[in-house]
């Protein structure tokens, strides 16, 4: 199909030496593949409108999605349908991605068939959360799409006031820093939550992100309520036949390695690494640097860290720590246990559209250690109160 | 229509291995080290010896089927029918042959994508829906992204850094994408208070929950009208009320624009992960290039590439010389809007006698 809009704005961005996505959505709206071109099309034209009037054409959502869910599907409508009926219902398909997203081009083929035939043969691989975003298609087509994925093995992912879709880092899969399986409790994590990522459910929504080591490539400190971050316990491992190597290369070991050691804990003569590994706090920047001599302690697992997320509305938050150290070997139990405590309390106490964190920050972390039953431990703060207004509870005054 | 299969509810999505490369479950655990080879390839060795090597290739995120269909074929031809993405949207192609390597970097270079991302580089840049798909956007995302690595492309194929640069782009303050942990980063900012659409009010909100859903306290009912007022002087234009209540649209065209903010980071290494920090207040939204916005990206970078030490971080660099060494370094200017006067302004105040002239 020829291109039914000029867009004189938009074909600027087909210039230029990085891949361009107005080239992909012309090739949406040209593909022979893709069975209705006018998704694309009329995306090209609200697209090019948007450019020109510097503002969005997308109506403020709407609630469509597939039988027996209340997630997975982001309902999206044009303001302007008359001028762009290929876009009067655009509507967003989550789709669960496979751990680490490791595909087979079988798979991938078998979604791209799918989409074609019933959406605008646009995707994101991936959306910011982990999901394979189906970007496009009409409310008629979602009951076909989801009958066509599932029959094939492939669900929804989560959307709004749910469990979004848990996402990792590549883990053990193709790293040597994984100190556990990213992928195995990804997972398990997905399928034994599968009715509260389908069924919102919750004050708002909540993500986990499960990164092997404190690299942190998947974002989980900055992006996921629970943050399972890999760590170990033990001495680093250390191969001083290659850190003579690396020095040989040219790497200054002490102005790279030792003096950019945030602890202070290491020291080099020019011919042997000495680790104080007491003092050692585990950030990983020696060991990232020097991947064939230092290696990570041999007792390995994770740190859970709780509450970060965007800034919306009272501040952005970082995850905090609130287990300093779990081991994580199916089948879980021990996590999916403290899991559910931490949902009893925030659905006990939170508000409408109150994320984790901010509850924890309204009613005192304190108290959420209480509710949930975690023992303090000095690992969850940097330093003690500086106040002197703390609470004590009945039992701890003579009466 | 044809009759359609028998849909199945709550099956999760399909398990990892299904679609794992031989040589990475025979491997899987078991990997001892990795080298970065070129800006665009790397390998891991395992304990047994065993070798994969990784291809990265840039992609724009928001790809048809047919371009989905052609790295298909692509890994079809070298990596035995396997592929994988990055968390920042790359694509990879994993190959156990070494004799292939070298042959899939031709034909990748033949076919025009853009080989790199790894090391002390920019990888690709994780962004949000912006005009594309989003009702709250206050500039487009995957328009500046591109225009941005346009100029910075260079980066991503071969320059090194002092070390792996983050660049993020969110559309709205929503911040769909990591931008408040980034080293570089893009926001789509409103400047103006929502405008309130009294008719609509009634029909399309619930008025305690837009009351409660503003975080200074600006909305309050108005009975008389049925609907709900905004103390303007109190509003900071977040388009939080608009979530909730639809009829407070918040779009702006003449004064939504572009903030950067800088010096985040997600790892622990070295330093403590850090959210980043307002260095421009407002761009103008210029589209289809943002001229401004490009520009002062790269005053940015070329002053952390002039100042930081090897592996020092945007942030981590920032830090070392201090923020009023930065605003100096890179000429931005410093106004009322850097000052923190938010939830967490007090610890972002300077409670001490130092600092540099």
């Amino acid at each position: 199909m020829p291109q039914k809009h000029p867009t004189p704005l938009i074909d600027e961005l087909e210039k230029g030496a990085f891949p361009s996505f107005v080239k992909e959505i012309k090739r949406a709206a040209e593909s022979s593949n893709v069975q209705d071109n006018n998704y694309a099309q009329d995306l090209l034209g609200q697209l090019e409108l948007s450019y020109k009037e510097k503002k969005t054409h997308w109506k403020h959502g709407g609630i469509v999605g597939v039988r027996g869910y209340g997630s997975g599907v982001i309902g999206r409508y044009s303001d302007i349908p008359d001028q762009f009926p290929g876009v009067a219902h655009f509507h967003t398909i989550r789709v669960n991605q496979p751990g680490g997203f490791f595909y087979t081009t079988e798979a991938l083929r078998e979604i791209c068939d799918i989409w074609d035939k019933y959406g605008s043969g646009l995707t994101n691989m991936h959306g910011s959360t982990g999901d394979i975003i189906l970007l496009g298609t009409k409310t008629d087509n979602l009951e076909p799409v989801f009958a066509e994925l599932s029959s094939r093995g492939w669900d929804l992912g989560g959307s709004g006031s749910a469990v979004r879709t848990p996402s990792c880092c590549v883990g053990p899969a193709r790293c040597e820093w994984a100190c556990y399986d990213t992928l195995e409790l990804t997972y398990q994590i997905t399928q034994r939550f599968q009715d509260e990522l389908h069924r919102p459910m919750f004050p708002y929504k909540f993500k986990f992100k499960m990164a092997g080591c404190a690299v942190d490539c998947i974002a989980s400190i900055a992006r996921a309520d629970m943050s399972i971050i890999g760590t170990w316990k033990g001495n680093i491992q250390i191969d001083q036949d290659e850190v003579r190597n690396y020095a040989k290369n040219g790497m200054d070991i002490q102005a790279e390695i030792v003096d950019m050691c945030p602890t202070g804990c290491m020291s080099w003569d020019g011919n042997e690494l000495k680790i104080n590994d007491e003092d050692c706090n585990r950030c990983m920047h020696c060991i990232a640097k020097m991947t064939k001599a230092l290696r990570q302690g041999e007792e390995k697992g994770a740190t859970i860290l709780l509450g970060s997320k965007a800034p919306i509305v009272t501040g952005a938050l970082m995850s905090w720590v609130i287990v300093p150290f779990i081991k994580l070997e199916p089948p879980y139990e021990e996590l999916f246990d403290l899991v559910e405590r931490i949902w009893e309390f925030w659905d006990e106490h939170g508000k409408n559209r109150e994320r984790v964190g901010e509850l924890i920050e309204r009613m005192g972390f304190p108290v959420f250690l209480k509710e949930t039953g975690i023992e303090p431990h000095p690992a969850m703060v940097k330093e003690p109160r500086r106040d002197p207004f703390f609470f004590w509870s009945e039992e701890d005054v003579e009466k | 229509m044809s009759e359609l299969p028998q849909r199945q509810t709550d099956i999760g999505p399909p398990h990892y291995s299904k679609f794992l490369p031989p040589v990475i479950k025979e491997n899987y655990g078991k990997w001892r080290y990795h080298e970065i080879l070129s800006a665009g390839v790397m390998v891991h060795v395992a304990e047994s010896g065993a070798k994969v090597w990784t291809v990265r290739v840039a992609s724009p995120r928001l790809v048809s089927t047919d371009f989905i269909r052609d790295i298909c074929e692509i890994a079809d031809k070298y990596c035995d029918g396997h592929l994988r993405f990055t968390t920042r949207h790359n694509v990879e192609f994993l190959v156990s042959d070494e004799s292939k390597v070298d042959p899939l970097v031709n034909e990748l270079k033949e076919k025009g994508y853009m080989i790199g991302g790894i090391g002390d580089r920019i990888s690709n840049v994780v962004h949000t829906q912006g005009w594309v798909h989003c009702h709250s956007a206050a500039t487009d995302a995957s328009g500046l992204v591109k225009v941005m690595m346009d100029e910075l492309h260079e980066y991503f194929t071969e320059k090194e850094l002092p070390a792996k640069v983050r660049l993020a782009v969110a559309c709205c303050v929503n911040m769909c994408g990591a931008v408040h942990c980034s080293d570089i980063a893009l926001v789509g900012v409103h400047k103006t208070p929502p405008r309130i659409e009294h008719d609509k009010v009634k029909n399309l909100c619930e008025i305690p929950s837009t009351v409660a859903s503003c975080p200074t306290s600006a909305i309050s009912p108005d009975p008389a009208k049925k609907s709900v007022k905004i103390k303007i002087e109190k509003c900071m234009y977040c388009g939080n009320c608009y979530s909730v209540c639809p009829a407070m649209p918040i779009s702006d065209p003449k004064n939504d624009g572009v903030a950067i903010v800088v010096g985040g980071k997600v790892s622990n290494l070295r330093s403590n992960p850090k959210f980043s920090k307002l260095a421009v207040p407002w761009l103008p939204n210029n589209p289809p290039r943002w001229p401004e916005v490009v520009e002062n990206v790269k005053k940015i970078l070329n002053a952390y590439i002039e100042g930081a030490k090897k592996h020092e971080r945007l942030g981590e660099w920032v830090e070392r010389i201090g923020w009023e060494k930065f605003f100096k370094v890179t000429g931005l200017p410093f106004q009322l809007q850097h000052i923190d006067d938010f939830t967490f302004a007090r610890e972002t105040w300077r409670m001490a006698a130092t600092f540099k002239w």
